[in-house]
């Protein structure tokens, strides 16, 4: 059973993954003259927990979902004084197949449904870097978690998939998982408008604050889409996104690597 | 109004396409127009205003191994609003087999002030298939703010995902007129480029267009914002 104090943990800007070092476009948002204020400030973060936000926390949710069918599967293995039908039960009551084999194979299906879903090729390179770190931690910290299925893509595997997995073994429930990808969607690019425009830190945890709501609905919402087939996975796409993403990587000086 | 349309195209052996079906009911009427080198060329003629919201229209596009098409419109299509409450939709649903090429390039959507739209597109494409795939949505008619519209495109090659997205303007898309969607642009759209025999450069923008080498296949996306109806045409014609 999950603690608070884990789900706290894992929300935790100071989680060692790295989270510091990105600014979630807004960096290129504020050169391009974009964003300049506490207003295009709330504007920009309100557009993005709806687009990648809603994403990422769909993705991270559906890969807590494979993660779960099969913990349940070998958990009830693992006991022998459970009936014989109780896996088979789980995986039907979860609607997910159950198995290291389904469960690779659905991780390696939500990491190709992902791509697809991030034109930008900058884009991509980010979350697969962002996973490359998240799964530092997670290998340390949770060493028996099943981080083995996940798909061997070069580069990696998409962070929200790694978060999946992570926040599985630390038994978060889907939702919660949810909540901290669309939360660390918001939170990233909030503390670096604070450094990037010189905003008062005050005002802008107000932002957040008004934003919680969003926050939270987003969430609910990407743990529902979960249960939907890959293909019907939430695809918000910001056409903004994808361009700022890419003159950003062509910079030779920048103060955030996205 | 509902109504359900038809094309499917096989190749006739002498290196040009025939068009074995081509049907449709108004709104949704489609017309062959003088075939170019080997590409038969339809022209979708709306036979009505709209879409209306409560409207229907469904549009089934086959093109067999080594065939080619083109399909264009005559006029923008405009979403307007209708019955209270009510949704009108546009659901396009491709298949384009080994060595056959599909151009998709009609003019473009405007989403009108108070309009409920969905514009859904689903296109399979095997593997050795081409495809060029206009998306254009203008938020508004001069002046006005664009009623709800959302523009989904999901696109797979060789059975794997190519592309999934899902554009949402309007009064219950958060932020999509902001600095991370839209920034104030009127105009968006995307051109899918597919094509087996052409090496995907690498990704660049200029202006307000960005090329982006797609992961699942021979593919790139140019994905643009502008000012105007006029400006984002130009940036999408690759």
């Amino acid at each position: 059973m999950a603690t608070p104090s884990l789900l706290l943990l894992l929300a935790d800007g100071r989680f060692p993954a790295g989270a510091h070092a990105h600014s979630g476009g807004l960096e290129a948002a504020v050169a391009a003259g974009r964003v300049t204020d506490l207003a295009s400030l709330e504007a920009f973060l309100a557009g993005r927990l709806a687009t990648a936000g809603l994403v990422g926390a769909a993705f991270a949710a559906a890969a807590h979902r494979a993660a779960v069918a099969e913990t349940a599967d070998s958990a009830n293995q693992a006991r022998p004084g459970r009936r014989s039908d109780a896996p088979a039960e789980t995986a039907a009551r979860s609607g997910a197949p159950a198995g290291p084999a389904a469960r690779s194979g659905a991780l390696a299906r939500l990491d190709a449904e992902l791509d697809a879903r991030t034109a930008a090729p900058a884009l991509r390179a980010v979350s697969r870097r962002q996973g490359r770190a998240l799964l530092r931690a997670g290998r340390t910290i949770w060493p028996d978690a099943p981080f083995a299925d996940l798909p061997a893509t070069p580069g990696g595997a998409h962070q929200p998939l790694v978060l999946g997995l992570l926040c599985a073994a630390a038994g978060l429930s889907r939702v919660e998982t949810a909540t901290i990808a669309a939360y660390g969607t918001l939170t990233g690019a909030a503390s670096a408008g604070v450094r990037l425009l010189g905003l008062d830190p005050y005002q802008v945890q107000a932002l957040l604050v008004g934003l919680a709501d969003a926050c939270d609905g987003t969430a609910a919402d990407a743990a529902r889409a979960a249960d939907d087939p890959p293909e019907r996975l939430p695809a918000a796409a910001a056409p903004l996104a994808d361009i700022h993403a890419e003159i950003h990587a062509t910079w030779e000086v920048r103060l955030f690597a996205s | 109004m509902r109504a359900h349309a038809r094309l499917v195209a096989r190749a006739d052996g002498r290196g040009g396409t025939a068009l074995v079906e081509l049907h449709g009911e108004t709104p949704l009427l489609l017309r062959q127009t003088p075939t170019d080198g080997g590409v038969a060329t339809v022209h979708l003629v709306g036979g009505a205003a709209g879409p209306l919201a409560g409207d229907d229209l469904r549009l089934e596009i086959e093109v067999g191994p080594g065939a080619a098409v083109r399909v264009h419109s005559v006029a923008a299509s405009i979403a307007l609003p209708g019955r209270k409450g009510a949704v009108s939709r546009m659901a396009v649903r491709a298949v384009v087999h080994a060595g056959a090429t599909l151009h998709w390039l009609p003019e473009q959507l405007v989403a009108a002030a108070g309009c409920a739209h969905l514009a859904e597109s689903r296109i399979e494409l095997a593997a050795g298939a081409s495809l060029r795939w206009r998306d254009e949505l203008i938020c508004g008619r001069y002046g006005e703010a664009p009623g709800g519209a959302v523009v989904h495109t999901q696109v797979d090659y060789a059975g794997r995902p190519l592309l999934r997205q899902s554009l949402a303007v309007g009064p219950h898309a958060p932020g999509w007129a902001g600095p991370a969607v839209l920034g104030g642009a009127l105009a968006t759209g995307s051109l899918l480029v597919v094509d087996p025999s052409l090496p995907a450069g690498p990704a660049a923008v200029e202006g307000g267009v960005a090329r982006l080498p797609l992961a699942g296949g021979p593919a790139t996306l140019w994905t643009a914002t502008a000012a105007d109806a006029h400006t984002l045409r130009a940036h999408l014609t690759g």
